[in-house]
């Protein structure tokens, strides 16, 4: 038989990449120290958590399953939306709301990924476009529900869990945002390295290979889409909950391109690094806000230009490739950047470029 | 009450002869090498700042400077093409998205700093105002014009594909791409310069556009949506396609603002979410 | 029309080959048994059952497996991910999102046996990308295996593999169970020679003719297919 030792240890390297680190301990405890080092900031952290809960649920979609989602922001929407309306309408408890809103925002998901999941390239590009555009629209029209372009008026939240209030302060409200990230979090690893994890990574390096194992692909794609729009949902909930209003920039498509910029820019499949983007962009954003807004577009789209052509991986990616030492790949490099593969594509598999037939 | 029919069906043409201008070079470069261009209206919007400062500062007049903008747009695409696009051409669908959004990003702000944000104003020809009566019917000499240069353009598109050996090499670029290149066609030289033939024509677009429906440093974002729905709707790689999914857009954007407003822009996206669905090749797509 | 009244039938644990110049429809007609390409007419029955109208993801569940002519693999994953993602959608666990796949013992165990008896036990923790070619084309097999299939069909298993690499895909195909039906595309005579029972020869969408490998090497037609009789047999 094989000459690699006994029976455990194929499975102990698989378990290995689900154990926790030490540098993971690192990264949750820093993320209390705004409460000590910067209290007057804690609205801005409390929007990176809500943000990087976004950035996490897209990349589930995009850096798992290979779904590139140009309307994401949808979902996002639909939980703000959602959350808001519940709020204004009497019932302020944010927990429940977070559910009602997650609850929304996953059967839009699900209606929306029976048409998503059948299609691929282009046309999966201007199908998730097409219906984030669609929803920001119809929730622009219909004013009588959402306030139109006057956002949302009336939300006011009870305190959570009875005693702490949503204030100017922003105690509550990353505290908040902070737990709810991390248990999404907590279910979102335990998702990855489970086997619909590996099912969804399947999906990603080659789509044409799973229905050749028996794997029901579209069903797949399904429940992550759904997956991801509860996450979304929650996301943008905790939005309408700690600032009290919804407006329709929670929908439209530069909310969309922002949290894919932030996805990408943190590292996509990795995890962490929809957390990182999360950090490096809204801190970056906060500095620069008193600039003409134009820099700051210019500067950002010469930063998707340089992620995209330096660093494909990310941040995240460019920091595993300097370290040299992922144990998932034992020790060796990832691939080079001109042939990495979000949406993996025949021609694109690496033998190719080792093929010695055509 | 046949006029006003009439009547939205001519600017519902007119809108959608500029809508094909505009993405026909999306389509095929689309179709010829698979590369996601979303910066392709930023080169429409470049021909139509091109046109103003000619026309407006310089004093250019206005047939002389289209040509200009034609140009202009195809060599920005050349700099750009070598400078980025090729590294790309076998990255993921993703990385080419990220990268061309990066541009718009980059081009819309440019124009926002150097022109402003505000609509600029152009002073078409005298030759070129007003309108014509035609069997009762009032047409408007511009969109007329606009009409004629679409329609000339197609059948110089339509010849050259067809009897060209150029075009032939494109058609089998489009068709299949590894048998093309295991026949000896160069793809990358034909489609480095189907790039900038299609840039050009979007820039020429951009240029007649800024008579119908004004320019600012959004058109780049504004009027993506729009070809990318044509492209998709059409079918990669089709002129044909294109040419029908932009008539149909532009007639039923036209008919939709006319007929029922509130719903806006709903009912584009709707049939196109739903058009893809039926087929998500497109109209007149193959894959 | 790129295959034509093409009538086949496999029996149970045979080793069949399928011939026949480049074009002649016999990737097609994988393409058509497995389900990528719909039949304009004609039935694809599996057993006693008629499969003609499920998916392909439908009859692989059947027991109908195939490998690619190119390598249609996992980039990323390494060819223990590979096959254990195959496992566990057989067995059907591979919606559970709750246990880390440590947990499933019993699929990452078969997984790596089927690896093992490919002889990629070595390298399994490796990206499939980084794999030399030969070890690819195994493992393209090892993935059809994993679905445990009654039928395999085998699109070109030696294509490209250069001849060092040979022996241990020979190993691999001349070690399959002697219950599997198996059916493979073959350009090489001493692969055809070794391991096929009878041989099919297809030529433009059809089949020309059916025989014992010796039958078919003295078959004038097949001879002059191959380039005038030139060839071995």
């Amino acid at each position: 038989m094989g000459a690699a030792g006994t029976a455990a240890d194929p499975r102990h390297e698989l378990a290995s990449r689900a154990r926790w680190r030490g540098l993971e301990a690192a990264f949750w405890l820093a993320a209390l120290s705004p409460f000590l080092l910067f209290p007057s900031h804690l609205q801005l952290a409390s929007q990176i958590a809500i943000t990087a809960l976004f950035a996490l649920s897209l990349d589930l979609l995009l850096g798992y399953a290979g779904i590139v989602s140009l309307g994401h922001a949808a979902f996002f929407g639909v939980g703000a939306y959602a959350a808001g309306l519940l709020a204004k309408g009497g019932w302020g408890e944010p927990l429940s709301g977070l559910a009602v809103a997650g609850a929304a925002a996953g059967l839009a998901g699900y209606a929306a990924s029976f048409i998503v999941a059948r299609v691929r390239h282009l046309a999966l590009i201007m199908v998730t476009l097409g219906l984030g555009l669609l929803v920001h629209e119809a929730a622009n029209k219909a004013h009588w529900l959402t306030g139109g372009a006057d956002g949302l008026q009336g939300v006011r939240m009870w305190p959570l869990l009875g005693r702490f209030r949503f204030d100017l302060y922003g105690y509550t409200a990353y505290g908040y945002s902070l737990v709810v990230l991390a248990l999404a979090f907590l279910v979102v690893r335990r998702l990855v390295h489970s086997p619909f994890g590996l099912s969804l990574r399947g999906i990603r390096e080659n789509p044409v290979r799973m229905p050749a194992l028996g794997a029901p692909s579209r069903s797949h794609i399904r429940k992550a889409y759904a997956i991801a729009a509860v996450l979304a949902g929650i996301a943008g909930a905790l939005l309408a909950q700690t600032t009290e209003t919804v407006s329709l920039a929670t929908l439209d498509f530069q909310r969309s391109a922002e949290v894919l910029v932030i996805l990408i820019l943190g590292g996509a499949g990795r995890l962490y690094g929809s957390l990182v983007g999360a950090v490096i962009f809204l801190v970056a954003r906060d500095q620069f806000s008193g600039l003409n807004p134009q820099y700051w577009y210019f500067w950002l789209g010469a930063l998707l230009v340089l992620v995209v052509m330096v660093l494909p991986n990310g941040v995240l990616g460019g920091l595993a490739r300097l370290a040299d030492a992922r144990p998932s790949s034992g020790g060796r490099p990832a691939p080079s950047p001109g042939g990495r593969g979000i949406v993996g594509r025949l021609a694109r598999l690496a033998p190719s470029r080792r093929d010695r037939t055509s | 009450m046949l006029v006003p029919v009439v009547g939205v069906l001519f600017d519902g043409f007119a809108y959608g002869m500029l809508l094909f201008l505009l993405s026909v070079g999306l389509s095929v470069t689309l179709g010829m090498m698979n590369f996601v261009n979303l910066a392709h209206c930023s080169f429409a919007m470049l021909g139509g700042y091109v046109m103003i400062t000619l026309t407006q500062t310089l004093g250019w007049p206005f047939l002389a400077a289209l040509p200009a903008a034609f140009a202009a747009a195809a060599a920005a695409s050349v700099l750009l093409e070598r400078a980025l696009y090729r590294r790309l051409y076998r990255a993921s669908d993703l990385d080419q998205c990220l990268l061309t959004i990066g541009i718009v990003f980059m081009s819309v702000a440019a124009a926002a700093y150097v022109y402003g944000t505000t609509q600029q104003p152009i002073e078409t020809p005298p030759y070129l105002r007003g309108a014509v009566t035609w069997l009762g019917l009032r047409l408007g000499v511009y969109r007329l014009f606009l009409i004629a240069t679409a329609l000339a353009i197609t059948l110089v598109l339509v010849l050259a594909l067809e009897y060209t050996r150029f075009g032939a090499q494109v058609r089998a670029a489009v068709d299949n791409q590894r048998m093309a290149r295991g026949l000896g066609i160069d793809v990358d030289r034909r489609f480095a310069i189907t790039f900038a033939l299609g840039s050009g024509l979007a820039g020429l677009g951009g240029a007649l556009a800024i008579e119908m429906v004004g320019l600012d440093p959004v058109f780049a974002f504004t009027y993506l949506v729009y070809v990318l729905i044509v492209v998709s709707v059409g079918g990669l790689g089709s002129i044909g396609g294109s040419f029908a999914a932009a008539t149909l857009l532009g007639v039923s954007d036209v008919a939709g603002k006319y007929y029922v407003p509130e719903l806006g822009a709903f009912l584009i996206y709707l049939v196109m979410v739903g058009l893809l669905m039926w087929r998500p090749a497109g109209l007149f797509g193959r894959r | 029309m790129v295959a034509k009244d093409v009538e086949l039938s496999l029996p149970p644990g045979a080793r069949y080959a399928l011939i026949g110049p480049n074009g002649a429809g016999k990737t097609t007609l994988i393409n058509l048994i497995t389900g990528m390409l719909p039949p304009d007419g004609g039935h694809v029955l599996l057993g006693e059952e008629d499969v003609t109208g499920l998916e392909p993801a439908q009859r692989v569940k059947r027991g109908l497996a195939r490998t690619f002519q190119m390598n249609t693999l996992f980039p990323r994953l390494s060819p223990l991910e590979a096959a254990t993602l195959a496992v566990c959608e057989r067995r059907g666990v591979a919606t559970t999102w709750w246990r880390g796949l440590g947990a499933y013992r019993g699929e990452v165990d078969e997984a790596y046996g089927i690896l093992c008896s490919l002889a990629l036990d070595a390298v399994c923790h490796r990206p499939t990308c980084e794999l030399p070619y030969g070890q690819q084309r195994l493992l393209e097999i090892a993935l059809a295996l994993a679905t445990r299939p009654r039928v395999l069909l085998l699109d070109e298993p030696a294509a490209g593999v250069p001849r060092d690499e040979s022996a241990g895909l020979f190993a691999a195909v001349a070690g399959l169970s002697q219950d599997l039906t198996v059916l493979f595309i073959e350009h090489d005579m001493n692969v055809v020679f070794r391991f096929a029972s009878r041989v099919i020869v297809m030529v433009g969408g059809q089949i020309l003719v059916e025989g014992t490998p010796s039958e078919i090497a003295a078959d004038r037609r097949v001879q002059e297919i191959y380039l005038g009789g030139g060839r071995r047999g």
